[in-house]
C-alpha cells in the first residue's frame, strides 16, 4: 500500500552515481597475457625498470591461486574476458589544463558533486580525478608545487620523478604479496602519487577520485604516498560507478610510506554501485592497502565509509615499525541487500612502543553479510606495544549476518591488549518508540545507525563526514519495512 | 459552561495481535480537558488499546472506528498521529544507544513543528525549552544528554517519559501503565508532572491496573476495561470501589464472549 510506494520511490533513486558517460574510449582488447602487460607499458611510455617489474609481477601471479578463505562468495571470476585498458580518448596525451579535458568528463564529475573547475571546486581540496584507467585531471597543482608538494597522476609521476617512484614502489606491498596485488602490479594503470617533503605540512586536503565508466574494465590503480620526515598529508578517496548488470573487477593498490614524525590520514568514502536489490551486478572491490610506519614517532590513520560494492574486501593495515609510531583504524562498512563485506586491519607492532587503535563499526541491513576480520601482532620486539579495538555490529531486519573474526598475536609480555566487541539490533519496539514521537522510520534508521558510527565519522574531514551521513541514509533507505 | 469538545471518540473496536482477538468492541468518548482512567485486570486490553491508538504495528484493527479531533485516527501513519498531538507515554520505554535524548527529542519537537507549519526551533531555543520543561518532572540534566532510556532506571525511564511528554506539548496523552515500578516518591514525582501538564486544552487516558495512581492524579472518569470490552464508567469513587472489591463483580454476562 502506501509503504510500497516510498520504497518504489528509494529504489529509484537509491543509487545516484549510476549513470554511464557516452564518451569514446580506447579500449584494448580483453584477455591478459605478456603482451598486454607489455602494450599497456608502451602506451604509457613507461621506462624498461617499470615494465620487468611489471612482468615479474605477472610471472608470479601466473604461479599463484585465487584466495579462498575470506567469508565471501562469488562466481568464479574469468580473467580473460576482462579489458586491462580503458582510457577516454582526449585529443592530446595527458591534459595540460582543464581547458583541454573533454567537457563530459567535466560535466561527469560535476554531476558526481566533485566539480574540478577550480573557480567551482571544493574548498579547500586538491582532486586528482581517475576515469577508467586514466587520471583526467589534477586540480591545483601550482598552489601545491609552491611548498614542494607533488600530487599527479601515477603515469605523470612515471616520467617526471621516477627516482622516487623507483624508490617507494613496491616497497609496502610487494609484488609477491598476494593474489590480486599482484595483478594489479601486473597491469595497474594509473592511480595518485603523492609526496610531500621534509617538514612541510601539506596545505589542503589531497584527493583522488575514482569512476568505473566502461562496461567489462577492470580498475586497477595504484596510488602511492610518501611522507617525508615530519611532514603531514590528508589525503581523501571516493569512487563510484555506473549501474550495470555485471560484476566489474576493481583491484587496487594503495602504498603508503611515513618517515620520522610524518603523519598520513587516509579517509575513504567508497561507493562503488553495489547491485541491485537482487544482488545483480556490482563492483567487486578487492583492494591491497598498506602503510608503513617506518620512521621514529610517525603515524598513518586509515578511516573508511564503504557503503558501495557488491563485494568488499580488504583490509588496510598498518605496519609499526619506527619506535613510538601509531597505527589507527576507523571503520564503517554497510552491507545492504546482498551485498557482501570482509574487510578489518591487520596492526603489525614491529618497533617499541607502537601504538594502534581499531574502531570498526559494521551495519547489515537486507540480506547483507558483513564480517570484520582483523589482525594485531605483536612482535617480539616490540615492547610495550598497545591495541585497543572495538568491533561494533548493528543488525537491521532479521535477514543479515554479522561476523567477527579478531585475530591476537603477542610474541611479547609486555604487550597491552585491549578487545571490545557489541552485536546490536534495531528492533521494531525502537522504530516504533521514534515514529510515536513524530520521526519517520526512515529517519529513525538514519539516527540510529549515525549514532553507532559517530565515533568513525568525526575522523573524517568535515565535508566528508556529512556525505558520509548522507551515503550512508541512502545506502540504509527501504531497509526497513 | 459549555458543551466541549469531544478530543477522542472510540467507537464498537475490535482488535487482534497475533491472532488472539484482544478488544471486542469498545466504546469510549473522551472529551477535551478530561482526564479518564481505564482500569482492569491483567489481559483485559488496557495497553492494548493504549498501543492501537498510537498505531503500533501488530496490532490489527478488525472492526470499529476511531475519530480524534473528528478525524479518522485509525487511517494515519503511527508517526503523523503524533504529529497531530497523540502521545503515547509507554510502560517500558526503549533503549536507544548512540542517540542522545535531546537530539532524539529535537528532531520530534521538529517534526511535529513542521507538521503544524511552525518554523523549526534552533538548537539554542530548543535548549531553553527543554531547560523549562525538565523541571515539571525535576529529571536531571545529565540524563537529557545521555542516549535515550540507556542505562536509565525504572523511574528515571517513566520520568523520561513525562518530560518528553512536557515538550511535545500533545492535545491527547495516552499514559501506559505509567505507574509500574515507581516507588512512592517516583510516583508522587510523576504525578505532579502530570497534573501540571493537565489543561483545559489537552485530554488524558490513564491506563493503570492500581488505583494508586489515582489517588494522586484524579481522573474525571474511571472505565473499567473487562475482556475487551468497557463493562463500567464512573466518577472517581468508582476506582475506590474497585480497590476494595476488585473485578469478579463486574464479570460480563454470560453468552457475551
Amino acid at each position: 500500500m502506501k509503504q510500497d510506494v516510498t520504497t518504489s520511490e528509494i529504489i529509484e533513486r537509491e543509487y545516484r552515481a549510476g549513470f554511464v558517460t557516452d564518451i569514446e574510449a580506447e579500449n584494448i582488447p580483453a584477455g591478459l597475457s605478456e603482451d598486454v602487460v607489455r602494450l599497456i607499458s608502451t602506451k604509457k611510455n613507461e621506462p624498461q625498470w617499470l615494465l620487468d617489474w611489471r612482468l615479474k609481477a605477472y610471472r608470479h601471479w601466473l604461479t599463484m591461486t585465487e584466495p579462498r578463505w575470506q567469508n565471501v562468495h562469488y562466481a568464479p571470476i574469468d580473467y580473460q574476458s576482462i579489458v586491462y585498458y580503458s582510457a577516454p580518448k582526449q585529443a592530446k596525451k595527458g591534459p595540460k589544463s582543464l581547458a583541454e579535458v573533454d567537457p563530459k568528463l567535466l560535466e561527469t564529475y560535476e554531476k558526481l558533486g566533485v566539480p574540478l573547475h577550480e573557480r567551482a571546486r571544493l574548498a579547500g581540496v586538491a582532486v586528482d580525478a581517475v576515469f577508467d584507467s586514466v587520471s583526467v585531471a589534477t586540480t591545483f597543482r601550482a598552489k601545491l608545487e609552491e611548498v614542494g608538494v607533488i600530487f599527479c597522476s601515477f603515469s605523470e609521476a612515471v616520467q617526471n620523478h621516477p627516482e622516487l617512484v623507483k624508490k617507494w614502489l613496491g616497497s609496502v606491498v610487494p609484488y609477491t604479496d598476494n593474489f590480486f596485488a599482484t595483478l594489479n602490479s601486473a597491469v595497474f594503470s594509473d592511480g595518485s602519487f603523492c609526496y610531500i617533503p621534509k617538514g612541510v605540512r601539506c596545505p589542503m586536503e589531497l584527493s583522488t577520485y575514482f569512476r568505473i565508466n566502461s562496461a567489462n574494465t577492470g580498475q586497477f590503480e595504484r596510488t602511492l604516498i610518501v611522507a617525508e620526515e615530519g611532514s603531514y598529508v590528508s589525503y581523501l578517496e571516493g569512487c563510484t560507478a555506473p549501474i550495470r548488470d555485471e560484476n566489474q573487477l576493481h583491484a587496487a593498490v594503495v602504498e603508503l610510506v611515513a618517515l620520522d614524525r610524518a603523519q598520513i590520514k587516509y579517509s575513504t568514502v567508497q561507493n562503488w554501485y553495489p547491485g541491485d536489490k537482487n544482488g545483480k551486478g556490482g563492483i567487486y572491490n578487492f583492494v591491497t592497502k598498506r602503510g608503513k610506519c617506518q620512521g621514529k614517532s610517525s603515524k598513518i590513520s586509515w578511516t573508511q565509509v564503504e557503503t558501495g560494492s557488491a563485494i568488499t574486501w580488504k583490509y588496510p593495515s598498518c605496519i609499526l615499525q619506527g619506535d613510538d609510531s601509531i597505527g589507527e583504524f576507523y571503520s564503517v562498512a554497510v552491507t545492504n541487500n546482498y551485498q557482501q563485506a570482509d574487510t578489518g586491519t591487520k596492526m603489525i607492532h614491529i618497533g617499541k612502543n607502537t601504538r594502534s587503535t581499531i574502531v570498526s563499526k559494521g551495519i547489515s541491513a537486507g540480506h547483507g553479510q558483513n564480517t570484520y576480520r582483523g589482525l594485531v601482532k605483536i612482535g617480539k620486539n616490540a615492547e610495550n606495544g598497545r591495541n585497543y579495538s572495538q568491533c561494533d555490529s548493528l543488525l537491521v531486519g532479521d535477514k543479515c549476518g554479522a561476523h567477527t573474526f579478531p585475530y591476537i598475536e603477542v610474541l611479547n609480555s609486555t604487550a597491552q591488549m585491549e578487545h571490545e566487541a557489541s552485536t546490536s539490533k534495531i528492533g521494531e519496539d525502537q522504530i516504533f518508540y521514534f515514529q510515536q514521537r513524530g520521526i519517520s522510520a526512515e529517519d529513525a534508521v538514519s539516527m540510529i545507525v549515525n549514532g553507532f558510527c559517530k565515533e568513525v565519522f568525526k575522523e573524517l574531514p568535515m565535508e566528508f563526514a556529512v556525505e558520509a551521513q548522507k551515503l550512508l541514509g541512502v545506502s540504509l533507505e527501504g531497509s526497513v519495512g | 459552561m459549555g458543551q466541549k469538545d469531544t478530543m477522542l471518540e472510540v467507537k464498537d473496536l475490535h482488535a487482534s495481535v497475533g491472532g488472539n482477538k484482544i478488544l471486542r468492541g469498545v466504546n469510549l468518548s473522551v472529551p477535551t480537558g478530561e482526564v479518564h482512567a481505564i482500569m482492569g485486570p491483567n489481559g483485559s486490553g488496557k495497553s492494548t488499546l493504549a498501543h492501537v491508538l498510537a498505531g503500533r504495528p501488530g496490532y490489527e484493527v478488525t472492526k470499529g472506528e476511531v475519530r480524534y479531533k473528528g478525524k479518522d485516527l485509525l487511517a494515519m501513519s503511527p508517526e503523523q498521529r503524533a504529529r497531530e498531538g497523540v502521545f503515547l507515554a509507554f510502560q517500558y520505554p526503549v533503549e536507544i544507544s548512540g542517540v542522545s535524548n535531546v537530539y532524539f527529542l529535537k528532531a520530534a519537537a521538529n517534526a511535529i513543528r513542521k507538521h503544524r507549519g511552525q518554523p523549526e526551533l534552533d538548537a539554542i531555543d530548543f535548549l531553553a525549552l527543554v531547560k523549562e520543561k525538565a523541571k515539571v518532572v525535576d529529571i536531571d540534566e545529565s540524563l537529557i544528554k545521555r542516549p535515550v532510556n540507556e542505562g536509565f532506571s525504572g523511574g528515571e525511564k517513566k520520568r523520561n517519559e513525562i518530560f518528553q511528554m512536557a515538550v511535545l506539548d500533545p492535545a491527547l496523552a495516552i499514559l501506559d501503565e505509567t505507574d509500574s515500578g515507581l516507588d512512592i516518591d517516583a510516583l508522587r514525582i510523576v504525578a505532579a508532572g502530570v497534573n501540571q501538564l493537565r489543561t483545559p486544552e489537552r485530554a488524558m487516558v490513564l491506563v493503570t491496573h492500581y488505583q494508586r495512581l489515582l489517588d494522586y492524579i484524579v481522573p474525571d472518569v474511571v472505565h473499567v476495561l473487562l475482556d475487551g470490552r468497557i463493562v463500567k464508567s464512573g466518577g472517581k469513587d468508582l476506582a475506590l470501589e474497585l480497590e476494595k472489591k476488585g473485578y469478579e463483580w463486574l464479570e460480563a454476562p454470560a453468552g457475551s464472549r
